[in-house]
């Protein structure tokens, strides 16, 4: 992500003292848990101008549900705002920057996993297809239910572990009848647990982040 | 399922049981593939389908929000041309109303059409018990009864089962001929059904909509089996939860055909009826007396929730259960509910209680299939996230999650512990070596049917620092 927005004459900066967003505690259902840690959060980036993230569930969680967390605070209105500055990866090179071509090439066929909190919480959808049709020699095939989920859900994946496998199961054989050589996703929990179970498998295909293919040169 | 069993418990043994079933769960997935096909194209011919659906969520917002006068106005009205109205705090006064109507007419056979809050309160149970003898008319909730199960589905009780099985059920039960052709089997049931209809004392129903304006039931249907049940014996009785009541006739110009869009992909049903009381003087055919029992059952307490009282505003449509993830993998009845998948699981904590019902909150990867495709957009996922908010809040959790929330907290809010917590966890991940993929691993879960990458090397930190 950051050589490609280097790349593009951006001047990026990592914040040392970043951590976490808190999505962890807030899915558990420990909101003032996760206040505390969005606190952290909102400190660390407050002089950012724009803050990029390379998944659209830390993206989900800083702009849909920080305004829920701080409803009845006088941290909203600062938290409002700072909503306005949270992009997702594929939406600011394209929603905010207005970049479709970044020039990377990388030969092969691949099927795109839409994550759910960037789908369904974030509205994304034609960004990263829009990226990846721009990657040369790169040719994207769409799989059966593209927007099913895969099965992570965070603590959901440890605490019932058999719903969640059988779904990413499902997930292989979408993938599989694509023949697509690498399946890309925007979300790395979600790549986690396809590339686990996946790999498990012995599956061929191989998992790759947007970010990752778009470096490729 | 058994209902002595701990519900937590009992959802996590059938799940295990049904993810392990790929043929089950291939052919659920499959009929879901149709529906959704069908639900596609019939939801391309309304004009705009999302003004139909904020429209349809207004009008039931409505009800809801005026619910203390509209229940009235339906009651009046009903009563006007005669017909008793009931009004039912719990089950068990539902369940003793009902029963009382039935000895009160000396009953011995109860015909009924499909209505799961008859399901909810345990009618039948009840009813079989007290000797009397109830069939069920609707097909899939007869397919059930015969297998002595519950709907595995709300909408579609009968899903589950293949042709095939259903041929061995009714050679078995109904001693027919051998036979799986889906018309051949329909016509065995057909054959049981008319002559249970003739003979019932009494007919039983649900009502998908109350109308206040003109104190009406409406029943949704696609057999014509409701129509015979409310119209055939000399009694007629609908059980009807206090949510299900709407404004006004027109209304239904709107949300019949989002009930059916929505639940079956239909345009509209093949029937919908609009009863509006016992026969009156001059008309030919009605029972001679009809009976509302109006239910809350613990949907007030949901009503006086502002955060999560627009579940009330649910249609039972089923269609947050056809797209979720969850339902499709694990079955209906897994969930142990009247009422399943997403909105069984944010609505049963509330009637049953959060304490042995959170688990169906926690079961969710909250990825909001059923939010996007609700007709009547209730914001589902986030409700079960809200029930999980109100279950850690009581503490509901248990001590070791509420620690490590701290613990989370405490590494997350400061930077240097975060960075030691990474470096202690690659040394410990490299000292674990010899423990790794037995149970006394502390990624077991996980990797038992995933394999997890070990720490990277270099953390993005340090490689930060290194290109600076």
């Amino acid at each position: 992500m950051v050589n490609i927005l280097e790349r593009l004459g951006h001047e990026v900066d990592y914040p040392q003292g970043q951590t976490c967003c808190g999505q962890p505690a807030f899915n558990s259902g420990y909101f003032n848990e996760a206040r505390e840690v969005a606190d952290h959060f909102l400190t660390t980036f407050s002089e950012c101008d724009v803050i990029g993230v390379p998944s659209g569930s830390c993206t989900a969680m800083v702009r849909k549900f920080y305004p829920e967390l701080y409803r009845e605070t006088d941290r909203l209105d600062a938290v409002q705002q700072l909503t306005t500055r949270v992009f997702e990866f594929s939406e600011l090179l394209v929603d905010k920057l207005g970049v479709t071509d970044v020039g990377a090439r990388l030969t092969g066929t691949a099927t795109y996993h839409d994550g759910c909190h960037g789908l369904r919480e974030l509205g994304i959808k034609d960004a990263p297809r829009r990226l990846l049709e721009n990657v040369e020699g790169l040719s994207l095939i769409e799989m059966d239910e593209s927007e099913s989920c895969c099965g992570f859900g965070g603590s959901f994946a440890v605490k019932f572990p058999q719903i969640s496998t059988a779904m990413t199961q499902v997930k292989l054989g979408s993938a599989s009848q694509t023949k697509a050589e690498y399946l890309i996703s925007g979300d790395p929990s979600c790549l986690m647990q396809i590339q686990g179970y996946f790999s498990r498998e012995k599956s061929p295909i191989k998992c790759l982040h947007l970010a990752e293919v778009l470096d490729c040169q | 399922m058994s209902q002595t069993r701990n519900p937590f418990t009992q959802f996590q043994t059938d799940a295990t049981q049904v993810t392990a079933d790929d043929d089950r769960r291939s052919f659920l997935r499959s009929s879901m593939r149709g529906y959704m096909n069908t639900r596609s194209a019939t939801q391309g011919r309304f004009i705009d389908y999302e003004s139909a659906r904020i429209a349809a969520g207004e009008v039931k917002w409505e009800a809801i929000e005026n619910l203390d006068v509209y229940l009235v106005q339906f009651a009046d009205n009903l009563e006007a041309r005669g017909t008793k109205v009931h009004w039912c705090d719990n089950s068990e006064q539902a369940r003793e109303t009902i029963l009382g109507i039935l000895k009160d007419h000396d009953a011995k056979t109860i015909i009924k059409s499909k209505c799961m809050t008859t399901e909810e309160i345990h009618l039948n149970d009840l009813l079989s018990q007290e000797g009397y003898e109830v069939v069920e008319s609707d097909l899939g909730e007869f397919i059930v009864q015969l297998r002595e199960e519950a709907p595995y589905h709300f909408v579609f009780p009968a899903m589950h089962l293949k042709k095939e099985e259903i041929n061995r059920l009714f050679q078995e039960k109904l001693k027919s001929v051998s036979t799986s052709d889906p018309e051949a089997l329909t016509m065995i049931a057909r054959e049981v059904l008319r002559e249970k209809y003739i003979q019932a004392d009494v007919g039983i129903s649900g009502a998908n909509f109350g109308i206040a304006e003109t104190g009406m039931i409406s029943i949704t249907e696609n057999e014509g089996n409701a129509r015979l049940t409310t119209a055939l014996p000399k009694v007629h009785i609908s059980l009807m939860g206090i949510e299900k009541v709407i404004p006004r006739i027109e209304d239904l110009a709107l949300l019949l055909p989002m009930l059916a869009t929505a639940g079956t992909g239909q345009h509209l049903t093949c029937y919908n009826s609009q009863l509006g009381g016992p026969r009156q003087p001059g008309e030919t055919d009605g029972p001679d007396e009809m009976h509302v029992v109006l239910l809350d059952n613990h949907r007030t307490r949901l009503l006086a929730d502002p955060e999560q009282r627009d579940a009330l505003r649910c249609i039972r449509c089923g269609a947050c259960l056809n797209v979720c993830p969850i339902f499709k993998n694990v079955g209906g009845h897994t969930y142990g509910t009247t009422y399943q998948g997403p909105i069984g699981s944010v609505i049963t904590p509330h009637l049953r209680g959060l304490k042995n019902w959170k688990h169906l909150s926690h079961s969710s990867s909250l990825c909001g299939a059923c939010t996007e495709t609700c007709p009547v957009k209730i914001d589902l996922h986030h409700h079960l996230l809200r029930n999980r908010r109100n279950a850690a809040e009581r503490g509901e959790g248990g001590l070791f999650e509420r620690m490590l929330m701290k613990g989370f907290v405490f590494v997350m809010r400061r930077p240097w512990v975060y960075r030691a917590v990474g470096w202690t966890g690659k040394i410990a991940h490299f000292l674990s070596k010899p423990i790794h993929g037995t149970r006394l691993d502390p990624f077991y879960r996980w990797k038992k049917t995933r394999d997890l990458d070990d720490p990277a090397k270099q953390s993005f930190k340090q490689y930060w620092s290194s290109r600076k």
